[in-house]
């Protein structure tokens, strides 16, 4: 069946002509209040209902017992970001709710749902002047055994956006499996009692109702967040070792590839720091196993080093670096595109390798699959660029199907006595021996060193190696994925990873506002597509380059390889608060 | 394995490659090669399925004079290398090999995490108290009172590790001290730890002529530990502490649980796949 978003969308349809059907809300609450588990029931619960959909977490700075917020988007059609605004915020308390008064913003035709006996609505949220709606959700699961306040929330948001109740009692069934009858029963009753509760039923009938269509796909719906996306790329491009160092935002990633893995008969180690990390990455792969890592900015600045060895020494190796605020410790659990710099410019030495960046949650999986593929295939450093936001909001989508171009897979050598490691070859890729292969030994060395890799200071052996390493990756041809390019126009809006979402709304919303655009994406920047982009835009007279980084670390990476003659803006600011489609269609406009 | 008859076969030169050491006349590593060398022809391992994995200094070049398979990498992280290598191939037996400098200090943190990872591979630390390829400088098992160095003129003024001690306490099951001066005598200590389920640790004393050279009268004062091989870590401290560094032989050895991920069987994707849809 489809949802009935019969919410009044005419404020938001005047803004935001695209969207129909789509509706931001937010959960906030006190540390173990469940706003989160209330979230992510309610996302998988619009997925139950044919809807499309998004959520990011957001957590204040303890441990445990913080204050959390779940926003979240759902709508009729696919979304990739957040919207500019929250047409609804459901509190199931007041506690630090100040906190996330950036995130969260409100317009005046915002609704909120409140528990009266929550206390005092904090003033910034009264200022608003917006319909507060108040429910005692506290009360109402108070007389419910093992009934929870999250849960009453849970039903009277499915009751708001339409959905149909029987499906959350199949899920909270299957959601809370492991805490036995008495939670489930207690679940249901609390939901139920939302869902039927005549404060939300008179509220949601005084508000006029616009029926939305027929969802655009009816089918399963695949519901995972980024970095889930880049594991699920990483095992179908054929990695079966991991090594780890936990840090924020990539610790998931490696939690979900170390049972997976082991499922494959490969294995996660633990690693005493990410110096160990990659260079047992390293390891493994010399050793014939396709292997990767996974971290963030600092994690990634302790790998340089072994990441230039993996260069010289053309041993295949994948990190998936998950970018979070810096420089140092920065904001750990916000997103910011900031280690561009670092993934293009950190390795010592003339020291050729791959940089790729995802481009949204379906293009997790595509780019860490190509990246893999790519560095085994050439036997390089292949570094995979994500970020907090991808790496940790869930969506709700259709499945994803892509082709990759056919890639030969390592070129691997037999037996051979007059084997030559770093044979000299018109593609620059020599093949490799893999331990356990009779009469082909050699040395992987880090040293310049000659064709059969014994150590060299010869300049002729180093200007040799040198274009060898730089041909296999130069002469390569990466087809047509180096970049997602959608529509037409002589405007274009231009960038890469995260923010790519928010592009592609706001071009959605400058072409239903009459203006014609294109929006090219870059996803594979190292090494970097010069004519490519120069054939894309031609004719483009005018290029906004837009970044999460507050030193334009694209904008100068564009300067740097590419020959831009169109005129060029840049929106170009740092994080934590994601860049929305808002403000790239008020700088197209604003643009005369 | 009948290993009187691989002995015929196999000759410690087969595992030798026709590189010349960069090493000084003189240098205690050239017997460490002998040593390898005849430990694996002893063993009577085909050199395809053996890698040595070194760092970076005098003693990690190593690698290169060897026939078997061999990684030369970035220094203080030959053990990272090793174990992500033993960690994906189990099979291949793993020699890792390295000085003072690179094993004790920059890689101090993975020398004593493999220590209590205990996978199952043979670590050397060539220990000749100084930077060699740098030009002598003191490294963590340097006395306090070496004042040759431009570095630190006065001497470090620090108290040097003691790297079986350290051994221990970090958990490796196997810790034994040789000297390059008995090339036949580091062989059997050799063997023994390839064969060892674990990690196995071997201090070699291994003068350095150039900038050590008073390290030429160890031959003096090297012996053999009297007593025999002891399983008790508390026996073995005291072994460790008491002794003056000068000692050689198998000091400890016990059998605690090896760490070798992957061992299972591939299941498939298609379960994993199916994690995605709701």
């Amino acid at each position: 069946m489809a949802a009935f978003f019969d919410f009044d969308h005419e404020s938001l349809s005047a803004m935001n002509s695209v969207q129909t059907c789509d509706i931001s809300l937010a959960v906030t609450g006190s540390g173990g209040a469940g706003a989160i588990t209330a979230g992510e029931l309610l996302l998988s619960l619009a997925g139950k209902n044919n809807c499309f959909g998004m959520m990011r977490r957001s957590f204040g700075p303890q441990i445990r017992g913080g204050e959390a917020a779940a926003l979240i988007r759902i709508s009729h059609i696919p979304v990739e970001c957040m919207n500019d605004s929250f047409d609804l915020l459901l509190a199931l308390d007041w506690r630090n709710a100040d906190r996330f008064a950036e995130e969260i913003a409100l317009r005046s035709d915002s609704v909120i749902i409140a528990d009266p006996a929550a206390g005092e609505i904090p003033v910034a949220i009264r200022e608003l002047d917006v319909e507060i709606i108040e429910v005692p959700m506290k009360a109402l699961a108070k007389e419910i055994p093992a009934g929870r306040p999250n849960m009453v929330a849970l039903g009277l948001l499915s009751h708001w956006l339409g959905f149909c109740g029987d499906e959350a009692g199949k899920l909270i069934g299957q959601v809370f499996a492991s805490k036995g009858e008495e939670i489930i029963d207690g679940s249901r009753a609390a939901f139920t009692a939302g869902f039927t509760e005549p404060l939300i039923i008179e509220a949601r009938e005084a508000k006029p109702r616009s029926e939305c269509g027929e969802p655009v796909f009816a089918g399963s719906r695949w519901h995972f967040n980024g970095n889930q996306g880049c594991g699920l790329g990483a095992i179908r491009g054929g990695i079966r070792f991991a090594a780890a160092y936990p840090i924020t935002p990539a610790s998931d990633l490696l939690e979900w590839l170390s049972p997976r893995l082991e499922q494959l008969g490969g294995s996660l180690v633990q690693a005493e720091d990410e110096l160990a990390s990659i260079n047992m990455v390293i390891g493994a792969s010399f050793g014939g196993v396709p292997s990767m890592t996974a971290t963030s900015g600092p994690g990634l600045s302790l790998m340089t080093e072994a990441m230039g060895l993996a260069v010289a020494a053309e041993i295949p190796a994948v990190v998936v670096n998950v970018m979070r605020g810096g420089p140092s410790t920065g904001i750990p659990t916000k997103s910011e595109q900031v280690d561009l710099n670092m993934a293009l410019y950190g390795l010592h030495g003339d020291a050729p390798h791959l940089v790729l960046g995802a481009l949204d949650h379906a293009d997790c999986i595509l780019t860490t699959e190509w990246s893999v593929r790519l560095a085994e295939a050439l036997q390089t450093v292949a570094i995979v660029l994500t970020d907090q936001i991808l790496a940790q909001s869930t969506v709700l989508i259709e499945k994803p199907e892509y082709q990759l171009p056919e890639i030969s897979e390592r070129a691997v050598a037999e037996p051979d006595e007059a084997y030559q490691r770093y044979e000299i070859t018109d593609s620059g890729v020599s093949k490799m021996a893999i331990p356990g292969t009779a009469s082909s030994t050699y040395v992987a060395d880090g040293l310049e060193h000659t064709e059969s890799g014994k150590p060299s200071t010869a300049a002729a052996d180093h200007l040799a190696q040198l274009e060898k390493r730089s041909r296999k990756i130069h002469s390569f041809d990466y087809g047509e994925h180096w970049a997602d390019v959608r529509g037409e126009g002589k405007t274009a809006l231009l960038t890469w990873g995260s923010t790519t979402a928010a592009v592609r709304e706001a071009g959605s919303r400058l072409r239903a506002a009459g203006h014609e655009v294109k929006v090219i994406a870059l996803r594979l920047l190292l090494p970097a597509s010069p004519d490519k982009l120069a054939r894309e835009l031609e004719g483009v007279e005018r290029v906004l380059v837009v970044e999460q980084s507050h030193s334009r670390q694209f904008h100068l990476y564009l300067r740097a390889y590419y020959d831009i003659q169109a005129k060029t803006h840049t929106l170009a600011r740092p994080g934590p608060l994601p860049i929305t489609p808002a403000e790239i269609v008020e700088q197209i406009e604003s643009w005369s | 394995m009948d290993k009187s008859t691989l002995q015929i076969t196999v000759k410690p030169k087969d595992y030798k490659s026709a590189i010349k050491p960069v090493w000084c006349p003189g240098c205690g590593d050239f017997a460490v090669l002998n040593a390898i060398t005849k430990a694996l022809a002893f063993i009577g391992l085909p050199r395809e399925d053996v890698a040595l994995i070194t760092g970076i200094g005098c003693s990690s070049r190593i690698a290169a004079y060897t026939s078997v398979y061999g990684f030369h990498g970035v220094h203080g992280r030959s053990l990272a290398l090793a174990s992500g290598l033993k960690a994906a191939r189990p099979e291949l037996t793993v020699l890792v090999a390295g000085g003072d400098g690179d094993g004790l200090s920059i890689g101090g943190n993975h020398f004593i995490h493999s220590c209590r990872r205990n996978m199952d591979m043979t670590y050397i630390i060539m220990d000749n108290e100084v930077y060699g390829m740098t030009k002598g400088q003191a490294s963590p098992t340097t006395a306090p009172d070496w004042t040759d160095s431009k570095l630190t003129p006065h001497g470090t003024g620090i108290r040097p590790f003691q790297p079986a001690g350290l051994a221990l306490t970090a958990g490796a099951s196997f810790i034994a001290r040789g000297f390059t001066g008995d090339p036949n005598g580091l062989a059997k200590i050799l063997v023994s730890a390839i064969e060892h389920k674990g990690f196995s640790f071997v201090q070699a004393l291994s003068p350095c002529p150039t900038f050590r050279p008073e390290q030429m009268q160890w031959k003096h004062h090297v012996r053999a530990f009297e007593a025999e091989t002891t399983s008790n870590p508390i026996e073995a401290a005291q072994r460790i502490q008491t002794d003056d560094g000068m000692s050689t032989g198998i000091i400890f050895r016990n059998e605690y649980p090896v760490f070798q991920p992957g061992t299972g069987v591939d299941a498939g994707m298609g379960s994993i796949e199916s994690e995605f849809t709701i």
